[in-house]
Parts: structure tokens; C-alpha cells; sequence
């Protein structure tokens, strides 16, 4: 449903922001819900409620949305031209599964100048589970020319609950994304938008927390507070309500990225945690469930 | 004679699954068709990424009567019986049967003639039923289906003698049908669906598709591209079958494509470039002609672009060059850090909860190394406790973080990097060889000890904390580290006897009183001991034989007499001595049995009353005397020549002697006398335990 106005007008750039935009414009017309942030801490796009919550059930779901994503323990200081503690995950849940979902997402490829005829795209075998979420599927890493774009997850699982109808999951790392298309070397020299650099807009960010998470972030207080989410979230169960309960699941989720960026967390510790965590999620899903009327 | 062909279409199939699911396929259909009774002269399965093939060559058109028969109650049986036998063939009257004489009388027999279908009435089912059954080592469901399989599954060919045969596969909800089209490569096919008549039709059309089907033709096709790309630089591949494998599971339609590695990553390890190229990226390495590591890599793509692959090779170039930036940070940042430096961080990495962190293994291995220097000709002790205190250390570098399979070679590396003596940098690099059957040995004096050391102290270790392996379990590997002390001990020519209290007694565990059961451990190295020397077409019993002596945990020694143990008991001589041995061994076990005594000790030569005794006692005697020596002197192969001379005159004393004579001083003097034999013998082996 491109407009008339829109195909007059100079074709966009391959700033990072307008391969968001590019990335929306598709998944609208292909239906598909475009919903914001989530307003919470997340480790990956996968997290918000929009995908692993609205996974469960029968109703038809088809969502698109960017996520800002923070992994404590990959910041760099600003100094990686390849890693980031914050970055952005461009996520497309699409419920039931369509028979056409490879080629919808090829068709995203094109939307965003990647044409599969000049370049060498694969789907190599790359099995998601997320031991937190109790979530598993089976998919593919997309490669172009040998760089992975792309996770294509056909969701089994969330929260030890099987999904019925099956959902595709697609993420796009969109700073590798727009890394390619623009052909930069690091990602703060991502164009942002057509005036100002990825580093213009993030460098300092990633200065600061990468000081926060490793450094700076007070551990004793950080503990507590995921007791706290832990016991709130619980309650929230309790209470009956799945979705400010799954609030507290996450916080949870990055208080644990946060200690072990800090190193606070021995191995054996580790599994106990994520298994903490996954309890909540479990509840989460289970209670959103029962909400909606399918337990 | 009519061909069936099949193809089962997907979205991509998992390199790693393809062709055993191929092969499945072929086993699962032609098992069908022989249950039903459909005969055929060949069946070949091929698979490419996105589908599995099969063809089966040689059908008939229809299945072939069956004649039956049937045999039934006497005539005259009962009513009852006979309603219950016509039941059970299916006929409603006994005139439709017929009566045949047989020993026992006349007996009614049921002749059926069953009438042979079409095949392409009974294939479907078949189909159907294969795919159904079809395993995947994990599958998933797809949108509200519950039909499982390996991802999500779009259609079927299934033609029959040039004819789509007619059936489904049902998805539960929904059904795939059988039909006769396909489609081609992803991008370079004309994305129009193509109809097929038969297999020849089929793969020509696939062909114009841009598919190759056969994997066979696919590896050729990537073998030959990767030879010719690297020969026009010229240049070498570096051989990587199971590379090979993987990259021909992952393409239609191969295209070998040659980029280049940036200058500033050749200084990093070449080992650490394959690794980094390989593991993520599935590139081939390429060498000059003087074997070393070329600035280019290959890759295979799936593609045949408008440019050349200009950018297609352009865009790996740019991958790799992250990845390398990676390899080339950790390699920078891992010299920044002596290797001694890194053995505090080793107390926060644990071995195994009962045995504690890696690096009070390392103190372990460290005393033993040094121990076992005096052991092994030309080592020096200070290099092999330095060596087998560094060989660990590599584990807390960055680089064997994200490479595991360097450790080791890193440890060189980096050892090299800080001045470490040659000697201790090539003992951290092969301290975990020999890891299997196919890999090389350590020769050299520190490499020899550290690689001992760090094998003795798993064994000894987990024998103390009662971990050992049973049956297919075995966990932590130590039938591999049994078969390593075994080869590094044998190929080396390494003397120490296993049952040492240096190993036995927990003493580098710093566990004075722990000990373990010697003779257990003694026993595992026997089984693997076994397994090794198969192959020399040794059989088991000769090992067991030594075994059985119960003094000899030197490695080296047991096989020295086990070699001439064999040779002896090929021998003429010694098959005969080894018939007179039994011999002697079943009259002694017999009469032992019925005086309830045992027969040990010497005759009385006052006693002997014919010549063959008394030759027989001299041979035995001057035997004796000198086995001893011999057996000192490690010449077993000298000690079992002399042990044939025994033949003759054992020959020659059961020929004439009577052993069980009337007079009984006399008997139990013949008796003692066998037992001689068995003693003298039984000094060199277990003879009793030697088969054949």
C-alpha cells in the first residue's frame, strides 16, 4: 500500500534510522502490528511480552518492533568497533508460523537494498533456547556473504509451555545490518540519520555504562534488588496479573546480567540464578494463559 | 520395468542431518516394499540442502500372486474343527479345499491363490508410512500442524512409472498431497514450479534449475573449483575433508570464490586463523608452495551473482576482518600476561569437585613430570616440572576461550612468545597427545613425561575417587588416557611399573593414606592393553597369560613377553611343549584332586627308576637355572628357545613313563616331577590360560 507520494519522492537513504523506517513500512503492509519499545531492560528483542507472552495461546499475532537491548557484560568501553552493551534488535513475531515465511523475510532483505541476487544468502542451521525464558525453536542463522543478519527461530516452547499455533521469530541486528549496507568498518560510523553518526548519538553512553556495569554498578544493592523483583513478581502472580508480573521477570533477568558483568556470580551460582529467573518466567507465562482463558 | 521417484521438499535441512536422513529414507521405503512383496533391482538416495531423493529402479507394475497353502485337521476332524480352519483362511465351504495323503492319513488343505495389486495402488501407503516414520535427531512443529519434521515441509514428488501417484501425507490439520512438481535453486532458479515425469526428466530440470542433486557430484564440483581457484593463484588448498562434507550440505549450486586476508592478521598463529576461518566462517586456508599459510582464504558460495561475486567476496573480506580483529585483540592481549602469571586463575577453575581446581592438578602433574624424568632416558627433571607447570595455563587465555581446540598449541605459542626453552613449549603443545589412535605420539623426552604425567594423574585420580567407566559410559575419557600411558610408555620405550607407590598411594594428591587398588587399575591398563595389541594380531589370551603372573606392571617388559610368548607358542616346538604342558597340568589337576593334595615341590632323584626321568629332571633343572638369568636379563626370547629344549625330553617322558605307578613313593614322585614342569614353565607365563 506505498503511497503515491511516497514513490515520487527521492528513495531513502541507508541511514540507520531509515532502515528502520524501511523495516516498518514492509512488516505494515505485510499486517503486521507495529508496536514500540518495551520500556523495560532486555537482553534481546525476543524478550518483550510482545513476543514471548503473545506467543502462547491460539490467537493470531502478528507484531514488528525495534528493541533496545542491553548485554552488561559485552560493553567495550567504546572502544570495539564491533561490540556494544546497548544496541538494537529489529523483531518480527508472526503467529501462526505462514507457509511463506522465508520468503517474507527475503522480501524484508530487498525492502532494506539487500538483494539477494548479488549476494550469497544461506540459512545455516542455528538452534534457539533461552535457558532463562524456558523457550526453545528451531531455525537458522541467515547469512549474507558469510556475515549472519539474522536469527529465523520457529518457536517450539516459551516458558515450558509448547506453543500451539507455532510462531516465526525474526531478529535483525540492526547495527550489523546497517554496518553492511553502509559499508563501515565500526559501528560508530553507522550514519544515524543523513547528518549524525552512530557515535555522535551513542559513544558516550557506551563510555558510561560500560564504566557502570564492570566498575561502578553496587553489587550488595544490585542483589537486593533482584530479591526484590523476585518476591514482587511472585506476589503479582499471586495477584493474578501476568504482565506487571512479567515486568518484575525481566528486571530480574538484567539484574542477573548486571552481577555477572560485575563477576560477582561463581559458575555454580550461574545455573541457580538463571534457574530463579526462569521460575518466574514460567509463572509468567502460565498466568498469562490462565488470563486469557486457555488454562 | 517402472522406476519410483520421490522427493520430499523442505525449507533448509541441517548440513550435519542430511544424509543419514537420505539414507533413512532409502531404508524405510525399500523395507516397505519388500513387506510388500514389491521387488526391485536398485534403490539411490540423494540430498541437497533443501531436499531428500530417492529412486528405485526395477518395480513391476503389480505385486505377484501369492499362492498359499494351508494345512488343516485329518479328514473326518470334528465339525468344530473344520469351521475353525475354514475361519482362519478365510473360505466359506470345505469343497473349496482339497485333501491330501500324507504318513499320518488323509489330511484337508486350504489352497489360496491371493491375487497381486498394482503397485501404485500399494506405494502410497508405503510412502506415507516412510515418511511418518522418517527419524530426526530434532524436529519441530510447524503453525497449527502436528506433523513433525526436521523444518517446516512444503511438498512431494511421488511418480510412479511416469505418474503421479495419488495419496498425501496427512499434516493433522491439513495434507500435503503427492504430485509432480519442485522447484529449483532459491535465487538462480525461474522460481516457477517445474513438473517432472521420471528421475532422468528430474535431475536434467533440476540441473537447468541450477540444482545439482547428487552430493557426490556437488563435493566433486567444490573439489575441483577450490584446486583450480587456488592453482591460478597459484597456490595449494589445505586439505579439510569433514569441511568438505559440511560446505557440500550447505549449497545447490557450488561457486568457489578467493578473498584476501588483510597483512596485519598474518602475524597471528596461521593454526589461529584456520580456526577463527573454519569454525565461523566455513573458509578453506590456502598455502604457498613452500606449505605456508597464504594471505587468501576460499569459500563456497550458493550463488552465481551478475558481478563475478565481486561483492560477495567483498562482504566476507569484511566479516573476516571483524573476526580476525577479534583473533588478532586476543592475541595481543594474551602476551600481555605471562603464562606463570596465569596459574592463580587456575585455583578458580575446577577439575572436578572431588579432585579440586585445575591448579592443584597442575602441582600434581608437575611432582609426577619431575618423578618420572629419572624414568625416561635423556629427560631432565627442572625442564619437565616447568613444562608441566606451564601446560595448563593457556586455559585462562581469551584465545582458548573462544577456540578451545588450540589449547595446547597456544600454551606454545605464547611459551615461545616469553623465551620459554623449545623443549618446554613443544611439552605444553603435545602434553594432551596421544587423543586418539590417529594422533602423533610425543617423542621427546619433556613432551614424553608432561604427557605421562597429565594421563597418570586423571587415571590415578579418578580410580581414587572410585569414577571409573562402565560399560559405554565413560565420561571422563579414561579409556582414551589408559590407551595414551600405553602408547607413550610403548612407542617411547618408557620403564615404570604402574603399580609405583608414587601413583598408587595418593601421594601427589597429597593424600598419604589414600591408596587405590593397584591390581584394578592394573586390570583397565590389561583391557586396553588388549585393544592395542589386536591390531599386531596378538590374541588376548597370550596377554592374560602374562597378566596372570601378577608381578609385571611394566608396560614395557609385558609386551616384550608377550611377543615372545606368541612367537614361542607358533613355534613347532612350542604348540608340542604346549600339548605336553596341558598334559601335565590336567594329570597333576586330577590326582591333586582325587589325593586332595597339591603336588608341589622336587622329586627325590634317588626315586627315579628309567632314563626319561632323569633326563627330564637334568633339562628341567638346567633349565631352571638359567631362566632366571635370562629373564633378568630381559631375554624373553632366549628364555622361550630354552624352554623348547624342554620338548624332547618331556616328549620322550610320557612316552615311556608310567606317571601313575603302582608303587605309591614311586607315583608321587612322578607326580612332583610334572609339577616341575608346570613351575618351570609357569615362571615365564600362565600357560594354562594360552588358547588354541
Amino acid at each position: 500500500m506505498t503511497s503515491a507520494t511516497a514513490q515520487d519522492a527521492e528513495p531513502l537513504s541507508n541511514s540507520f534510522q531509515n532502515i528502520i523506517l524501511k523495516l516498518h513500512q514492509y512488516w505494515s503492509d505485510k499486517g503486521c502490528v507495529i508496536l514500540q519499545p518495551y520500556d523495560m531492560e532486555v537482553g534481546a528483542g525476543t524478550f518483550h511480552w510482545a513476543t514471548t507472552l503473545r506467543s502462547l495461546g491460539p490467537e493470531p499475532w502478528s507484531a514488528a518492533y525495534v528493541q533496545p537491548s542491553r548485554r552488561p557484560t559485552d560493553g567495550r568501553y567504546g572502544e570495539n568497533p564491533n561490540r556494544l552493551q546497548h544496541y538494537y534488535q529489529y523483531q518480527v513475531i508472526l503467529k501462526p508460523s505462514p507457509a511463506e515465511s522465508q520468503d517474507l523475510y527475503l522480501g524484508s532483505l530487498k525492502a532494506i537494498g539487500i538483494d539477494p541476487m548479488a549476494h550469497d544468502i544461506r540459512f545455516v542451521e542455528d538452534d534457539w533456547e533461552s535457558p532463562t525464558l524456558g523457550a526453545w525453536g528451531l531455525g537458522w542463522e541467515v547469512w549474507c556473504d558469510g556475515m549472519e543478519v539474522s536469527q529465523f527461530t520457529y518457536f517450539q516452547q516459551v516458558g515450558g509451555f509448547d506453543c500451539n499455533p507455532v510462531s516465526t521469530e525474526l531478529t535483525y541486528g540492526l547495527e550489523r545490518l546497517a554496518m553492511y549496507v553502509q559499508g563501515v568498518e565500526s559501528i560508530y560510523d553507522i550514519q544515524f540519520s543523513d547528518t549524525m553518526t552512530y557515535r555522535e548519538v551513542y559513544h558516550q553512553a557506551e563510555v558510561e555504562y560500560s564504566k557502570h556495569n564492570f566498575e561502578l554498578a553496587d553489587t550488595d544493592m544490585v542483589l537486593r534488588h533482584f530479591a526484590d523483583a523476585e518476591t514482587e513478581c511472585a506476589s503479582l502472580i499471586d495477584g493474578g496479573v501476568a504482565l506487571p508480573a512479567y515486568d518484575q521477570c525481566l528486571k530480574a533477568s538484567h539484574l542477573f546480567n548486571l552481577l555477572d558483568a560485575r563477576g560477582v556470580i561463581s559458575v555454580t551460582e550461574r545455573q541457580a540464578y538463571i534457574g530463579r529467573v526462569r521460575t518466574l518466567a514460567k509463572a509468567c507465562a502460565e498466568q498469562f494463559l490462565k488470563s486469557r482463558g486457555h488454562l | 520395468m517402472p522406476e519410483l521417484l520421490l522427493e520430499l521438499f523442505s525449507e533448509e535441512i541441517p548440513a550435519r542431518m542430511q544424509r543419514r536422513a537420505a539414507e533413512d529414507l532409502k531404508g524405510l521405503i525399500t523395507d516397505g516394499l519388500k513387506k510388500a512383496n514389491l521387488e526391485f533391482a536398485d534403490a539411490r538416495s540423494y540430498w541437497t540442502p533443501r531436499r531428500l531423493t530417492l529412486v528405485v529402479d526395477g518395480l513391476p507394475e503389480t505385486q505377484p500372486d501369492l499362492h498359499e497353502e494351508r494345512k488343516g485337521p485329518k479328514v473326518g476332524a470334528p465339525e468344530q474343527a473344520l469351521a475353525g480352519f475354514l475361519k482362519a483362511a478365510g473360505l466359506s465351504s470345505i469343497d473349496q479345499c482339497e485333501q491330501r495323503e500324507t504318513p499320518k492319513g488323509a489330511v484337508w488343505f486350504a489352497v489360496t491363490e491371493k491375487k497381486g495389486g498394482p503397485a501404485a495402488d500399494v506405494l502410497p501407503g508405503v510412502i506415507e508410512a516412510a515418511i511418518r516414520a522418517l527419524p530426526w535427531p530434532k524436529s519441530m512443529r510447524f503453525a497449527d500442524q502436528e506433523f513433525r519434521w526436521v523444518r517446516p515441509f512444503h511438498s512431494i514428488i511421488a511418480v510412479f512409472a511416469g505418474t503421479a501417484l495419488s495419496g498425501s501425507v496427512d499434516m493433522r490439520p491439513g495434507a500435503v498431497a503427492f504430485g509432480v512438481e519442485t522447484k529449483g535453486h532459491r535465487f538462480l532458479g525461474s522460481g516457477a514450479a517445474i513438473t517432472v515425469s521420471g528421475f532422468d526428466d528430474y535431475i536434467a530440470k533440476l540441473r537447468d534449475e541450477k540444482v545439482i542433486l547428487d552430493p557426490t557430484e556437488r563435493k566433486a564440483s567444490i573439489d575441483r573449483q577450490l584446486r583450480e581457484a587456488a592453482d591460478r593463484e597459484g597456490l595449494t588448498i589445505k586439505d579439510d575433508p569433514g569441511l568438505l562434507d559440511e560446505v557440500t550440505g550447505l549449497v545447490e549450486w557450488p561457486v568457489a570464490l578467493i578473498g584476501r586476508i588483510d597483512d596485519a592478521f598474518m602475524e597471528v598463529p596461521p593454526e589461529v586463523l584456520t580456526a577463527s576461518m573454519r569454525a565461523h566462517q566455513k573458509y578453506f586456508t590456502l598455502n604457498r608452495p613452500d606449505g605456508s599459510m597464504a594471505p587468501r582464504f576460499a569459500v563456497i558460495a550458493n550463488m552465481e551473482a551478475e558481478d563475478g561475486g565481486a561483492a560477495i567476496i567483498s562482504g566476507n573480506e569484511r566479516v573476516l576482518r571483524a573476526r580476525l580483529a577479534d583473533a588478532k585483540f586476543f592475541w595481543d592481549q594474551d602476551r600481555k600476561t605471562k603464562l606463570e602469571d596465569r596459574l592463580s586463575d587456575l585455583e578458580k577453575v575446577i577439575f572436578h569437585a572431588k579432585l579440586g581446581t585445575v591448579a592443584e592438578r597442575v602441582d600434581r602433574i608437575a611432582g609426577l613430570a619431575e618423578a618420572l624424568a629419572a624414568h625416561i632416558p635423556n629427560a631432565d627433571p627442572a625442564l619437565c616440572a616447568r613444562a608441566a607447570r606451564l601446560a595448563k595455563a593457556d586455559l585462562t587465555t581469551e584465545m582458548v576461550g573462544e577456540f578451545p581446540e588450540l589449547q595446547g598449541l597456544m600454551g606454545r605459542y605464547y611459551a615461545l612468545d616469553q623465551n620459554e626453552d623449545a623443549a618446554v613449549a613443544d611439552a605444553i603443545a603435545q602434553h594432551y597427545s596421544p587423543a586418539g589412535p590417529g594422533d602423533a605420539c610425543p617423542s621427546e623426552p619433556t613432551a614424553i613425561a608432561v604427557a605421562l604425567a597429565e594421563k597418570l594423574d586423571t587415571l590415578v585420580g579418578f580410580w581414587l575417587i572410585d569414577e571409573k567407566p562402565t560399560g559405554s559410559k565413560d565420561p571422563f575419557a579414561l579409556r582414551r588416557a589408559a590407551l595414551g600411558v600405553i602408547r607413550l610408555v610403548l612407542e617411547n620405550n618408557v620403564r615404570i611399573g604402574l603399580k609405583d607407590k608414587a601413583l598408587t598411594h595418593g601421594i601427589f594428591f597429597k593424600l598419604e593414606n589414600a591408596s587405590i587398588d593397584g591390581e584394578d587399575l592394573l586390570r583397565f591398563f590389561a583391557d586396553r592393553l588388549r585393544v592395542h595389541l589386536k591390531d599386531e594380531g596378538v590374541s588376548h589370551d597370550l596377554i592374560q597369560a602374562l597378566f596372570a603372573l601378577g608381578d609385571e606392571d611394566d608396560l614395557v617388559r609385558l609386551v616384550a613377553r608377550v611377543h615372545a610368548l606368541r612367537d614361542f607358542v607358533n613355534s613347532e616346538d612350542g604348540a608340542n611343549l604346549l600339548t605336553a604342558y596341558r598334559r601335565a597340568a590336567n594329570i597333576l589337576k586330577a590326582e591333586e584332586k582325587k589325593d586332595a593334595t597339591e603336588y608341589n615341590g622336587a622329586p627325590d632323584p634317588e626315586q627315579f627308576e628309567q632314563d626319561e626321568e632323569r633326563n627330564l629332571w637334568a633339562a628341567l633343572s638346567s633349565v631352571a637355572a638359567q631362566v632366571g638369568v635370562m629373564i633378568e636379563e630381559e631375554d624373553f626370547a632366549g628364555a622361550m628357545r630354552l624352554l623348547a629344549s624342554l620338548r624332547a625330553p618331556v616328549d620322550a617322558f610320557f612316552d615311556q613313563v608310567t606317571v601313575n605307578a603302582d608303587k605309591p613313593d614311586l607315583r608321587r614322585n612322578r607326580l612332583m616331577l610334572l609339577s616341575r614342569i608346570r613351575g618351570t614353565m609357569g615362571s615365564l607365563a600362565d600357560f594354562g590360560l594360552v588358547e588354541g
